[in-house]
């Protein structure tokens, strides 16, 4: 591109303030995640097709899962959505320092979230491995797809954090923001339906 | 459409239809044994029915469609052609929508009726009970009311009486299916799935596995011989018996080499210390409409052929080479021919 | 609203503007240029190419079985060669081809067609392709190695499970497909999106072209569909390489759980595969009925019914596994009623016909061949529907038959009428009548010849997947018949090749608008400049190219400069803003290389190269999306 478009085009893009309905990028991420859930609704519609074809559920000589931590777990994960809000209003308003704290607060409730489920799982293979039956490939193989979602929304909001912090987000510019707390907030409600389904439903 | 009794015969199928399909029956009325077009069961009438009544219904709309579709090229070579206007909003609601509806509900009521017809075997109650366990690539079948009664690949039922078939597999996936009896029904690994057969007419009705199974999925046939209630019974209780023949020298020998050699440890012959689980009980093979589910005729030459290496007529399958000796081969198949 | 043949007033714009346009669009011809193009138009006709490559070799699959096929008990292929060959037929014609081939079509088509400069994610759309070809690369090499895949396009299992295979072939299996699923998800993606929002502003939802009506709703069927499929092969991988219990039996597995989710992927992707080729069709047929597609309505509403219906029609693929009875009966259900909206489309285009002044070229004959092996695998998908004669033909030649009517007659004879169709727009060049003629003719009989015996020989009792047959059962004659055929199509097919090859090499030019077409994609140049239209199209009508309004305002508008485009509102098309468009970048094609990488660690069982792939992959990621640093100022910062 030529020096003088440049201009011409940066002159612009100050120009239109507010621009005016949703970006591809908002319709790229929401479509996104819409393939992204039915891949969970999948994994849990297997999860439920071969508990209701099992007497016992879970399989003899496995307990029930422990709630205790995983309680504790989702306490972290599900407010941890309100940061990334609160940095997302702060950006739309200019506030660099909004964004930077809750991305912050963010970062650090979602790796406390990992840490707890490795710590979990430290106890859970002790009774039962991803190789034990279909039940416990289930259930380690539905959490750690899980568990690397989180892992991929840590990275981003790291790497938003970091582009934050060089200072590229401002009210005009913060795409990116939206499209990230797009995505944490659709990580975090999977985790619900993993929670009530794969937690709490073998106790009803 | 047709519903009636009565074994097809090829003469009977001759319709006005289109010339190839009329030229491609005919070709196969002069040898299939395999056809469903030759129903003889209770179950494959009704499929033939539906297949009659689905061909001249396509007829009808294939004729509806190529006319409409002739009309319009034609129509482009009058010199008054032009393009007319307006959507043929009615044109497609009649006959792209209301037409095709009425002709559907009707097809799939027909349908309905037959699938509830096929859920359970004419008179409910089922006289003869057979278990039919795939493997790769043959048929075991035992008849629980004789629990001593094994085969392989070979299929006796009664006449005029339901037959219940449960059907498990060993391993992979496979599809039970008598075309001229009866549709199919998969054997699926963790289940235990059930079929029926009925027939009035005495024959032999060739099936063969119909869900792809590895590589001999082509050679895992069988037979259903259907015969009278006499018959079945003499054949079942003769199925039940341990082998106990009078065997000749040449015999002797070969039953020697079949208990003392590798045979033994994968085949059962009843009445004898081969009681091997892996491959098919051999106990009546003598009598076998085949070997290796349809792989080769049972004759001699070929049983011999395949004791020394099965690898060359049914690539793949489970029976490694034999290291049988020359000398002893000949006794070997006179002995495996003498048990029927 | 006709098909005008009047001449058009030549471009009056300035011609140092359209250089300028020229200067930011165009793509120099360079090593670089090869690695880093974002053209949607070079994506999409490579796309293009790469399908037809991977055509020409599973078309080579099936010619050798054909051949085996021709005898009974022939022996030119070992039951382990013939196994993997019907593998790879079917998995490649299906993921390999189809979709490839019609996402091609779309990636080249849908921008010019809503009026639009690129896709909306240009580097995605770059990314996705490289996917594919490795993905592909990957699944052909696998071949001509000896280790292809065996299991069967549909995998089922235990067959493809532990301990019944043990070699690599199906892990090339579920690698490749999981592989290849990331480029058709964000393929997917990127039509949505590009469909909603850079749609030329004028062009609200009841004026968007059929065709890309066709392609969205595939899109959406891929988004919904496709997990299922990658959820299969990923637990199918996990059970093979990692010792896990999804489909094993006998530790509180489930095999049939296998073929429930490949069926919710497997039904709506016949729908995937089809509904682009039907989108061809309503995009062919105006320009030479000289008359837009009738009932526009009704066939919008097909295409999103079709889309909605397909997923709950899947258990008609399983209805001999000794399911309950009503489930049955509403599958049944289901998979009769959704012939209704394929026949609105089928009496909406004979009463475009009839209402027109048919034009017969080669595109055109294409279609009306269409038509009829259409219809009649519609007849047979009817019968399918219908559970007791399911049963009884399932699994056998009939199936083949059946599926071969709706794939070749459904998608790859509208596929060849759009090559024809839209040659001068891919490259600027007219094909050959005469060979177009020729090829139509040895392709519908070679057609028709090969598939039509396949039903008598499955109404005769020829199950499928067999690598030979008995010589007494009836089945010799039908199946030399398809072979023979089989021999016809080729030499039709390869027509149908050497007519493009002919027409590039030897074409005479093409004007921009050949045919007097409806869309907007002949309103650019033939083959299209690199920025599609120097002016934004402004749409008022379904038809625009015949509309004097926007072939006026085409020539006279102002032109948009600089590497930007226009984005609109979803529903009516309104103006909202301009966008700065992706400058071609090397990161997409890295990015594939990272995915590449992990693919093949995961294959050899190298863990640690998967991992350095995933470094790869996360380091291009974070340095494709890393944000320009901007003043305050620019950014927007409060106080």
């Amino acid at each position: 591109m030529t020096a003088v478009a440049k201009e011409a085009t940066q002159a612009q893009a100050l120009a239109t303030e507010m621009p005016s309905g949703r970006t591809t990028g908002w319709w790229g991420m929401i479509l996104f995640v819409t393939t992204e859930a039915t891949f969970f609704a999948a994994a849990l519609g297997s999860y439920f097709y071969i508990r209701f074809q099992s007497g016992q559920w879970p399989p003899p000589g496995i307990e029930d899962p422990k709630l205790t931590k995983v309680l504790f777990m989702t306490a972290l994960l599900l407010p941890s959505s309100l940061p990334v809000m609160w940095a997302e209003r702060g950006i739309r308003k200019g506030q660099r320092w909004r964004l930077r704290a809750g991305l912050a607060i963010t970062l650090v409730l979602g790796l406390a979230f990992l840490g707890m489920q490795v710590w979990e799982y430290s106890e859970d293979l002790k009774k039962h491995t991803f190789t034990t039956d279909a039940y416990s490939s289930l259930f380690y193989g539905i959490t750690t797809f899980h568990g690397f979602h989180v892992a991929v929304g840590l990275l981003m909001v790291g790497w938003l954090l970091a582009a934050s912090l060089r200072g590229s987000f401002g009210y005009r510019r913060h795409e990116r923001v939206r499209l990230t707390a797009i995505y944490w907030h659709f990580v975090d409600v999977v985790w619900v339906a993993i929670f009530l389904s794969l937690y709490l439903s073998p106790r009803l | 459409m047709r519903r009636r009794g009565g074994h097809g015969t090829g003469t009977r199928r001759v319709r006005p239809a289109p010339a190839l399909v009329l030229l491609l029956l005919l070709a196969g009325c002069s040898g299939g044994s395999q056809s469903t077009l030759h129903a003889s069961g209770a179950g494959a009438r009704r499929t033939e029915g539906l297949w009659w009544l689905f061909f001249w219904i396509s007829v009808a709309v294939f004729a509806e469609v190529m006319t409409l579709l002739g009309w319009a090229l034609w129509r482009r070579r009058r010199a008054t052609a032009r393009v007319r206007g307006g959507d043929a909003l009615g044109m497609v609601s009649v006959l792209g929508v209301a037409i095709p509806f009425v002709i559907l509900a009707v097809v799939y009521g027909i349908g309905l009726h037959d699938l509830n017809a096929l859920a359970s075997p004419p008179g409910k109650n089922a006289a003869v009970n057979i278990e039919v366990v795939g493997h790769r690539w043959w048929w075991e079948v035992h008849y629980p009311d004789q629990p001593a009664a094994v085969t392989a690949n070979e299929i006796h039922i009664p006449i005029g009486e339901s037959v219940r078939v449960r059907l498990r597999t060993a391993d992979v996936q496979h599809s039970f299916w008598v075309p001229n009896l009866m549709p199919k029904t998969d054997l699926i690994a963790g289940k235990v799935n059930e079929t029926w057969l009925y027939t009035d007419e005495a024959g032999n009705y060739r099936g063969q596995c119909a869900e792809y199974c590895g590589q001999q999925h082509a050679f895992m046939a069988f037979l259903v011989v259907a015969e009278p209630r006499a018959q079945f019974d003499a054949w079942v209780t003769a199925q039940a018996q341990p082998t106990t023949p009078t065997l000749t020298a040449a015999q002797q020998r070969g039953k020697a080499v079949f208990e003392q050699g590798s045979c033994a440890s994968c085949h059962t012959v009843r009445g004898t210390s081969a009681d091997g689980t892996v491959g098919p009980d051999l106990t009546t093979i003598g009598s076998r409409w085949s070997i290796g589910a349809g792989a080769a005729p049972n004759d001699a030459g070929h049983l011999g052929g395949w004791i020394a290496n099965s690898q060359t007529i049914k690539p793949g399958n489970a029976m490694p080479p034999q290291p049988v000796a020359a000398q002893d081969l000949p006794d070997l198949v006179a002995y495996l021919q003498s048990l029927k | 609203m006709s098909a005008s043949t009047e001449e058009r007033p030549s471009p009056s714009t300035d011609p140092q503007e359209l250089a300028r346009l020229e200067q930011e669009w165009g793509e120099r011809p360079s090593v670089h240029s090869f690695f880093s193009t974002v053209d949607h138009k070079r994506i999409g006709r490579r796309y293009m190419i790469t399908a037809g490559a991977f055509f020409i070799l599973a078309g080579m699959d099936a010619m050798v079985m054909r051949t085996q096929l021709a005898r009974p008990n022939a022996s030119i292929l070992s039951p382990e060669e013939y196994d993997q060959l019907f593998t790879m037929h079917g998995t490649a014609m299906i993921f390999l081809v189809a979709t490839p081939m019609f996402f091609g079509f779309g990636n080249f088509l849908v921008p010019l067609m809503i009026g639009a400069r690129d896709m909306a994610f240009p580097r995605l759309n770059a990314f996705g392709y490289w996917v594919f070809l490795f993905a592909g690369s990957i699944m052909f090499g696998s071949q001509f190695l000896g280790k292809a895949p065996d299991g069967g396009w549909f995998g089922y299992v235990p067959l493809t499970d532990r301990p019944y295979s043990l070699g690599i072939n199906l892990d090339v299996y579920s690698l490749g497909l999981l592989f290849l699923g990331v480029s058709t998800t964000i393929g997917a993606i990127n039509f949505i999106v590009t469909a909603l929002k850079l749609r030329a502003p004028g062009m609200s939802l009841n004026r968007v072209p059929l065709f890309v009506w066709a392609i969205v709703g595939t899109s959406f069927m891929v988004i919904f569909a496709l997990p299922a499929l990658n959820l299969d092969n990923a637990m199918l991988f996990l059970d093979r390489r990692f010792g896990a219990h999804f489909f094993d039996p006998h530790d509180g597995g489930s095999t049939l759980l296998w073929q429930h989710l490949f069926w919710i992927f497997g039904h709506p992707d016949v729908y995937i595969i089809v509904m682009p080729a039907l989108g061809i069709v309503s995009a062919v047929l105006p320009a030479f009925c000289r008359r837009g597609v009738v009932a526009y309505p009704l066939m919008v509403l097909a295409i999103v019914t079709i889309s909605i219906i397909s997923f709950g029609v899947w258990v008609h693929h399983m209805f001999a596994t000794g399911l309950p009875q009503l489930s049955y009966s509403f599958f049944s259900a289901a998979s009769t009623l959704i012939t209704i909206p394929s026949g609105i489309q089928i009496i909406g285009w004979l009463a475009t016909m009839l209402r027109g002044r048919i034009v017969v070229r080669t595109p055109f004959l294409f279609v009306v061949g269409f038509i009829v092996t259409f219809v009649l695998g519609g007849f047979t998908g009817v019968m399918f529907a219908i559970t007791a004669f399911d049963q009884q033909v399932t699994d056998s030649y009939f199936v083949v038959a059946h599926f071969h009517y709706v794939l070749f007659g459904g998608a790859v004879f509208p596929m060849i009428a759009g090559v024809y169709y839209w040659l001068p727009k891919f490259t600027g060049k007219m094909f050959s009548e005469r060979l177009g003629r020729w090829a139509f003719w040895l392709v519908f009989i070679g057609f028709n010849t090969t598939f039509f015996p396949m039903h008598v020989a499955g109404l005769f009792g020829m199950p499928r997947r067999v690598y030979t047959y008995p010589g007494d059962l009836g089945w010799n004659i039908p199946n030399l018949i398809s072979t023979i055929g089989a021999y016809v199509l080729a030499v039709g097919l390869l027509l149908v090749l050497i007519g493009v090859i002919h027409a590039i090499r030897r074409g005479a030019p093409a004007e921009d608008d050949p045919w007097g077409g409806d869309t907007l994609e002949w309103g650019t140049a033939s083959p299209p400049k690199p920025y599609n239209f120097a002016v934004v199209p402004l749409v008022h009508s379904l038809h625009p190219m015949w509309d004097e309004r926007t072939r006026t305002a085409l020539v006279e508008g102002t032109i948009l400069t600089g590497h930007r485009a226009v984005q609109t509102s979803e529903l009516d098309g309104q103006h909202e803003r301009v966008l700065e468009m992706p400058e071609p970048a090397l990161v997409p094609f890295v990015n594939a290389v990272g995915i590449l990488v992990v693919v093949l660690g995961l294959l050899w069982g190298w863990y640690w190269v998967a991992g350095a792939g995933a470094v790869i992959v996360a380091g291009s990621l974070a340095r494709w999306l890393w944000p320009p640093e901007r003043t305050p100022e620019e950014a927007g910062v409060a106080r």
